[in-house]
C-alpha cells in the first residue's frame, strides 16, 4: 500500500492578509504566496464581512492575475488612425502624463467642465470625487446611475440609510426574509452566510422574482412577479396590513413623521407641505392638550390619524391619514394587484399576514438598556423579526424609486426597522431624511467646486440648472428630466456628449467601466458615437482616456490608455468616506497592499490621480510653494484630513497608533493595518447596536466619529416633503425654480409622489404591448456576478455562452423548442439567440445572463471564443432614450426622479427564426490585438509546485 | 474511519465557490496541474475534482431549482479501485480516502467508466486520472492552523451546506447531521455505498395568520380611534 502524500513544502511560501476585489462585496482574503505566484486565495476567518469563507470568483482571483488580457503599457491611438481601429503606439508613462496634464490644465484654465470624468465599478470614489472637485468640473459621477441609486435615494429619502452597504437583515435573529429581486449583484459571501442561517434556525425565506436562480433556488416560497410591479404587490400588502390594523402604532408615533400634519390646499402654493411652527418645527395635535404642539418635544402625545384646522383656516391631516386614505382604496386591494403583478390575490394577502404573524406575535427582545434620543431609558430593545434586501430587479426600473420606497414603506409599518431581527442600518449610517449636503453648482476656471458634485436635493433651488432651467451638467443629473439624481447619469454622458446637449465637452475619461459594451444601453449605436466626427473632421468626443487593468471594449475606443494595476498589487483603502464595509455590530475599513511584485509598466489608478492633481497644482493636493503635498497615495491616505482628525481611514489615528475613529494622522498606518490583516473594526458596545436613529448614545458617538452633523434624532419619512417639493414646482404651485418645458411640468406632477405608489414604468407607457409582449430582463451569474471579466479562464468554463431563457409551457405554446434559435425584438432593435426552456421563469417574461458577450479579440480571448460567437448582448435592444413621442424633446430612458437607467424596463417580442437562421447576430468585427499583447496558451497548467 | 462530505441541499446556492476552491487548491497540490484546455478559446474546458449540476424539479409555479454539487463519494465499494489495472487507483484502510497514484496510472479510463458517479476525469497532458482527495494534503498537514485542516471545498463554501467528517464515528457532526436530516447517499441501489451523503431540501410549517386582529375596514380614517402614546 502507497504511503500518504507528502505534505506541501510551506519553506518558500509566504502568508499575506489584503481584501478581494473580484467583485464589490470586499471580503477579506488570506493568500499564500509562492515565488511572486499566487499559491492559494481563502477567506480571512477574522473578517467581518466574509467571517472565512469565500466565492468562486475569490478563488478564481488566480486567474485573473495570470489573464493574458492585463495591460501592459500606456497606450496612444496611432496618429493619422482612425479612433476605435484599434491601432495603438506603446507610450511611456512621462509621456502619456505629460500629454494628458497639459490637456487638463488647459481645460481647467479655460472651462473645467470640458473635462468629464466618469468612474466605474470602483470603491475608491471619495478620491476620484475629490480630483473633479479640485479640478472644478461638475462633471464627476460613479456609475450608481445605471447601478442601484433608486434603491440607494429611496433608503436615504425614506430612512437614512438603504440596502447593501449602508444596511443589512439582522441574520442573526430575523426569522422572516422576503428578498426582492434580483441581490446576488451585490452582498455576495454575507448574503450566503445569512442565509443558511436563517435557515438553520427554521426562519422562512421568500423570494419574489421573475426567475427562479441564484439565491431564490433555495427560498422556501417564490412568487413569480412580473417586473417593474413591485411598488403594486408592496402596496397590496400595506392594504391588507392597513385594513386588518396591523401595524406598530407606537413606532410610527415615536420615530416616524406618520403623526406630522400636512396642509390639504389642493392648487394653492404650500400644498402638501408639513405644517410647521415659526421656527421650521413640523407640528402634531396633541391628544391630551388638544392643540397644535411642536412635534419634535418628547413629551408631545400626537394623534396618528385625524384631520384639524388650523388657526389660519387652513385643513390639515396626518400623514398616517393620507397614508390610510390612499393605500385602503381599491386601487391597492390584492385582487387589483393580482391583475398587475400576476401573483394570486390570496398568495398577496397570505404573506403580508405570515409577516404581521411573524412581528407581533413572534416578538423577540434583546435585553440591553438603551436611552433614546429624550433621554428616556428602556430596559429593552423590541425585535420583530422580519427583514428585507432589494438591489437592482428593483432599481433598473423606471418606477424603482417609488417601488424602493414602497418596500421600505412596508417594513416601516411592521416597526423592522433597526431593531432586533429587523432591517439594520450600518455605520456611518443613519444619517438625518434627507441626507445633507447639495450637490455644487457653479464651475469657474482655475478654481475648486463649492461642494461635492453629488448631493441630496430638497427643493427645487437646489437643480444644478441654470437661469434659464437648462442643465449644466453633461448628464443633466439634477436637471428637471432627472432631479434628485444622487449617484449622477452616466448612461447619458456619450449620447449628450456627442449631441452637444447641453454643451460639448473636450475629454472624456472613463475609469473601469466598458462603456463601449455591456455598461451601456444601445451599444451598437454608442459605438457609432464614439466614432462620430463633426464637420470639421474633429471627433464630436474630442479626447477619450480610458483607465483600466484590462483590454476591454471600451480601451479599443480609447485615444490614450492609462493601465491600472490588478488588486493584488497595489495599495488601497476601503473607507468609510467611500463606500462603506461597516457590519451592523461594528464600524469597518479596510485596506489593499502589493502582495506581489509587478510585472509590467503599469500605475495603479489612485497612484496616477494623485500625480495628476501635483502637475495640475490642484489646491488640496499642493503645498503653499506650489510643490506637490503628497508623495503619492499612502502619503495621502496617511496625511489627507476631511476634517480635523477624519481621514480616510478610522483605525490606528493618532500620532501613536492609539486612536480610533477619529485623531491626528499616524505615519505607520498602513503598517497597522498590515499587521491587523488589513481591515479595522470598532465593535459598537451593545447599547448602540439597535434602534439608531433614535438612540442617544449612539447618535453622540456618531457625532463624535464625524457620521453625521449633530446628535439629533433621525424622522423616519413615510411621507416625503421634499418630493412634494419638487411636485409643486411641477403644478406651477412652487415658490421658486419652476420648469417651463410642458413634458417636465407634467413629470414631476404625476410621479413626484410624496408617498410611495405604483406606475407603469415609461417605456412600456409607450410601447405597443400587444407587438412586444415579454418583460425581458438580465442578470449576471453568482460566479461572476461584478466580477466583470469572464476571460477568467476558470469562470468561463462555468459559463461561456448565454441563451435566453424563457418559460417552458409558454414556450411550447409558441412552438418554440430548447436550443431553437428566435428573433428577440424591441422597439429598439432586434437580435438572434437561441432560447432555454425552463420552468424557473414567469411566464410573461424572458431574461439572460448579461455581460458573457464579448466582442472578438477583448479581453484576452482567441478570435472564436464562445462569448464572441454563442454568447450576446441584450443592451442592443435597450434604448437610452425613451421612445419619441410628437411636439416633445428626447428624454432618457430613466426613473423621472432619480435619473436611474431603466434598463429592466425592456419589453420584446420572440420569434422562431427562419429554417437555416442560426448563430448569434449581430456579430462585431474582430478587434486588433494590442502591441506586446502576449499569446493565449491553448493549454494553461497552472501550479506554483513546480520549484522541485 | 470513513472519511466523507454532507452537502446540504437546503442552502447551496449554486455559487461554484466549491468548485473553484478546489481548482484552486489542487492545481498546485499533489495531483497538480489540473491542467485547462483552450483556456481562452472557443470551448473551454478543464480538469475540475467538484462540479456543480443544476435541476429543476416540478412545473411552473411549483417548480423548485435544486444545486447539485458532485466529487468523488470515495465509496466503501470502490469499483474504480477494483477495475484498475495497474493498482494505481486505492483506497486508503484508514481513512477510507480514494486516491490515484500518478506514478502508476496510465490513463485508461477504465476508472471513470466503474464510476457511476463521474467523479474521474482524464487529464489529457499528464496522461492520467484525476480525481477529489478530500484534500489528503491538507487535512492531516500539521503546518496548517487545526481549523484549516478541511478540504478547501469545505472551507471555502459561503452557504455552510458542505461538512466534512467521519462518517463511521455516530457521534460525529456529520454523521448526528445525517440522522437529524435524513440524509442519503447518491444511488443506493448500485450497491457502491458512498461515502458522501446529502441533506434535502428543509420543509417548513406553515405560519399562522389565524391569531391576528381584524380591524374595520368599514369605520372611516378619522373616526379611528386614536392611542395616547407619547412621542
Amino acid at each position: 500500500m502507497p504511503s500518504a502524500p507528502p505534505f506541501e513544502d510551506h519553506s518558500h511560501q509566504e502568508i499575506k492578509y489584503s481584501t478581494c476585489y473580484m467583485c464589490a462585496c470586499r471580503c477579506g482574503i488570506k493568500v499564500t504566496i509562492e515565488d511572486n505566484k499566487v499559491r492559494f486565495i481563502q477567506g480571512n476567518r477574522n473578517h467581518p464581512i466574509n467571517k472565512g469563507v469565500l466565492c468562486a470568483k475569490g478563488s478564481a482571483g488566480i486567474m485573473k492575475q495570470c489573464s493574458p488580457a492585463r495591460l501592459r503599457n500606456p497606450l496612444l491611438r496611432k496618429p493619422g488612425t482612425e479612433r476605435g481601429a484599434g491601432e495603438f503606439l506603446e507610450i511611456s508613462w512621462d509621456e502619456a502624463l505629460n500629454l494628458l496634464s497639459e490637456r487638463l490644465a488647459h481645460i481647467r484654465a479655460t472651462d473645467p467642465n470640458k473635462f468629464a470624468f466618469f468612474t466605474g465599478r470602483d470603491q475608491m470614489q471619495a478620491l476620484s470625487r475629490l480630483f473633479a472637485e479640485q479640478f472644478g468640473t461638475l462633471n464627476w459621477s460613479a456609475h450608481g446611475g445605471f447601478c442601484s441609486v433608486n434603491m440607494a435615494a429611496a433608503g436615504l429619502y425614506s430612512l437614512g440609510y438603504a440596502f447593501w452597504e449602508f444596511g443589512d437583515p439582522d441574520w442573526d435573529r430575523t426569522k422572516y426574509f422576503m428578498l426582492w429581486g434580483v441581490a446576488e449583484d451585490h452582498s455576495s459571501n454575507p448574503f450566503k452566510i445569512g442565509i443558511e442561517k436563517l435557515k438553520s434556525r427554521g426562519g422562512k425565506f421568500v423570494g419574489i422574482n421573475p426567475a427562479r436562480t441564484g439565491y431564490q433556488a433555495v427560498a422556501d416560497e417564490w412568487v413569480p412577479i412580473r417586473p417593474g410591479t413591485d411598488a403594486m404587490l408592496a402596496l397590496a400588502m400595506v392594504h391588507v396590513l392597513l385594513s386588518r390594523e396591523l401595524f406598530d402604532w407606537e413606532f410610527l408615533i415615536r420615530y416616524t413623521n406618520a403623526p406630522f400634519l400636512v396642509v390639504q390646499t389642493p392648487g394653492v402654493a404650500g400644498d402638501g407641505l408639513i405644517y410647521r411652527d415659526a421656527a421650521g418645527q413640523p407640528l402634531v395635535w396633541d391628544l391630551q392638550k388638544e392643540a397644535f404642539v411642536n412635534g419634535m418635544e418628547s413629551s408631545c402625545h400626537p394623534a396618528l390619524f385625524g384631520e384639524y384646522t388650523t388657526p389660519d383656516g387652513r385643513v390639515v391631516k396626518t400623514v398616517m391619514t393620507l397614508l390610510a386614505e390612499r393605500y385602503l382604496d381599491p386601487r391597492f386591494s390584492p385582487a387589483q394587484a393580482a391583475r398587475i403583478c400576476g401573483i394570486p390575490a390570496d398568495t398577496i394577502e397570505r404573506l403580508a399576514l405570515e409577516m404581521a404573524h411573524v412581528a407581533f406575535k413572534e416578538t423577540i427582545t434583546v435585553d440591553v438598556e438603551w436611552t433614546d434620543w429624550a433621554g428616556r431609558k428602556h430596559d429593552r430593545f423590541i425585535g420583530r423579526p422580519v427583514s428585507m434586501h432589494a438591489m437592482r430587479g428593483v432599481s433598473a426600473h423606471s418606477n424603482g424609486f417609488q417601488a424602493a420606497r414602497a418596500i421600505h414603506l412596508l417594513q416601516i409599518l411592521l416597526g423592522t426597522i433597526d431593531c432586533p431581527g429587523g432591517f439594520r442600518a450600518k455605520a456611518p449610517y443613519p444619517r438625518p431624511v434627507p441626507a445633507p449636503g447639495k450637490p455644487a453648482k457653479h464651475s469657474a476656471p482655475n478654481t475648486p467646486l463649492d461642494s461635492h458634485p453629488l448631493g441630496f436635493p430638497t427643493a427645487p433651488e437646489d437643480l444644478v440648472i441654470d437661469d434659464n432651467g437648462r442643465p449644466l451638467r453633461i448628464d443633466k443629473a439634477y436637471s428637471w428630466e432627472a432631479p434628485i439624481a444622487n449617484h449622477g447619469l452616466m448612461h447619458m454622458v456619450i449620447t449628450n456628449a456627442v449631441n452637444g446637449d447641453p454643451y460639448p465637452i473636450d475629454t472624456l475619461l472613463f475609469f473601469m467601466a466598458n462603456m463601449a459594451w455591456n455598461s451601456s444601453m444601445n451599444t451598437v449605436n454608442i459605438q457609432e458615437m464614439l466614432r462620430a466626427k463633426d464637420d470639421t473632421g474633429e471627433y464630436k468626443i474630442p479626447f477619450l482616456v480610458v483607465v483600466d487593468a484590462f483590454h476591454s471594449e471600451t480601451v479599443h475606443f480609447a485615444d490614450l490608455v492609462l493601465p491600472d494595476t490588478t488588486y493584488l498589487e497595489r495599495y488601497d483603502a476601503i473607507s468609510l468616506l467611500d463606500r462603506p464595509i461597516s457590519e451592523p455590530d461594528a464600524v469597518c475599513d479596510s485596506i489593499r497592499h502589493p502582495i506581489l511584485e509587478l510585472d509590467r509598466n503599469v500605475r495603479p489608478w489612485q497612484e496616477v490621480l494623485i500625480d495628476l492633481a501635483g502637475r495640475l497644482k490642484l489646491p488640496a493636493f499642493t503645498n503653499p510653494d506650489g510643490t506637490p503635498k503628497y508623495t503619492g497615495y499612502k502619503d495621502f491616505i496617511i496625511r489627507y484630513e476631511r476634517s480635523p482628525g477624519i481621514g480616510f481611514l478610522a483605525g490606528w489615528r493618532g500620532a501613536d497608533g492609539s486612536q480610533s475613529l477619529r485623531g491626528e494622522p499616524n505615519p505607520q498606518q498602513w503598517e497597522r493595518y498590515i499587521e491587523n490583516q488589513g481591515f479595522f473594526q470598532y465593535h459598537l458596545p451593545k447599547s448602540h447596536r439597535y434602534m439608531r436613529f433614535a438612540n442617544r448614545d449612539y447618535l453622540e458617538f456618531a457625532r463624535d466619529a464625524g457620521f453625521i452633523a449633530q446628535a439629533e434624532p433621525i424622522v423616519i419619512e413615510l411621507y416625503s416633503e421634499a418630493i412634494q417639493r419638487f411636485r409643486l414646482a411641477g403644478l406651477g404651485l412652487y415658490d421658486g425654480p419652476q420648469p417651463q418645458d410642458p413634458v417636465d411640468r407634467e413629470r414631476l406632477a404625476t410621479y413626484f409622489d410624496p408617498l410611495p405608489d405604483y406606475y407603469e414604468p415609461l417605456e412600456q407607457q409607450r410601447i405597443d404591448k400587444t407587438a412586444y409582449p415579454f418583460f425581458a430582463v438580465n442578470q449576471r451569474p453568482m460566479m461572476m456576478y461584478h466580477s466583470w471579466d469572464s476571460q477568467n479562464a476558470w469562470l468561463r468554463q462555468i459559463i461561456a455562452q448565454n441563451h435566453i431563457y424563457m418559460n417552458r409551457a409558454k414556450g411550447e405554446s409558441l412552438g418554440i423548442h430548447d436550443d431553437d434559435w428566435v428573433w428577440v425584438e424591441s422597439h429598439n432593435g432586434k437580435i438572434r439567440v437561441q432560447v432555454k426552456l425552463i420552468e424557473g421563469c414567469q411566464e410573461d417574461t424572458v431574461w439572460t445572463w448579461n455581460g458573457i458577450g464579448k466582442q472578438s479579440g477583448t479581453w484576452g480571448l482567441k478570435p472564436g471564443a464562445a462569448e464572441a460567437t454563442q454568447g450576446f448582448l441584450m443592451n442592443h435592444l435597450i434604448s437610452e432614450l425613451l421612445p419619441p413621442k410628437a411636439g416633445e424633446r428626447r428624454l432618457t430612458n430613466s426613473d423621472p426622479i432619480t435619473g436611474q437607467a431603466a434598463w429592466y424596463d425592456l419589453m420584446v417580442r420572440i420569434t422562431p427564426a427562419a429554417p437555416g437562421e442560426e448563430g448569434v447576430w449581430p456579430t462585431f468585427e474582430n478587434v486588433t490585438p494590442l502591441p506586446g499583447a502576449p499569446a493565449k496558451p491553448d493549454v494553461l497548467r497552472y501550479n506554483t509546485r513546480t520549484r522541485s | 474511519m470513513r472519511l466523507g462530505l454532507v452537502i446540504d441541499l437546503d442552502t447551496c446556492v449554486g455559487c461554484h465557490a466549491c468548485a473553484t476552491a478546489c481548482k484552486e487548491w489542487n492545481t498546485s497540490a499533489i495531483t497538480a496541474p489540473l491542467s485547462d484546455y483552450d483556456p481562452y478559446g472557443r470551448e473551454p474546458s478543464g480538469v475540475w475534482f467538484n462540479r456543480v449540476r443544476h435541476y429543476e424539479i416540478g412545473e411552473y409555479p411549483n417548480n423548485k431549482t435544486i444545486n447539485f454539487p458532485m466529487s468523488c463519494m470515495h465509496c466503501e465499494n470502490a469499483e474504480c479501485v477494483t477495475v484498475c489495472p495497474t493498482g494505481a487507483s486505492y483506497k486508503r484502510p484508514e481513512d477510507g480516502i480514494v486516491l490515484v497514484d500518478q506514478d502508476k496510472c496510465m490513463g485508461c479510463n477504465y476508472c471513470s467508466w466503474a464510476c457511476p458517479y463521474g467523479a474521474r476525469e482524464l487529464d489529457r497532458e499528464s496522461g492520467t486520472m484525476k480525481k477529489c482527495t478530500l484534500c489528503v494534503d491538507r487535512i492531516y498537514d500539521e503546518s496548517l492552523p487545526e481549523e484549516e485542516r478541511q478540504p478547501a471545498c469545505v472551507l471555502a463554501c459561503p452557504a455552510h451546506a458542505r461538512l466534512f467528517g467521519d462518517l463511521e464515528d455516530a457521534q460525529s457532526a456529520v454523521s448526528r447531521v445525517v440522522r437529524e436530516r435524513g440524509g442519503y447517499a447518491l444511488m443506493p441501489e448500485l450497491n457502491y455505498q458512498p461515502t458522501n451523503q446529502y441533506l434535502p431540501p428543509r420543509t417548513r410549517p406553515a405560519i399562522p395568520t389565524h391569531d391576528l386582529g381584524r380591524g374595520s375596514l368599514a369605520r372611516k380614517v378619522k373616526e379611528w380611534v386614536n392611542r395616547v402614546v407619547e412621542r
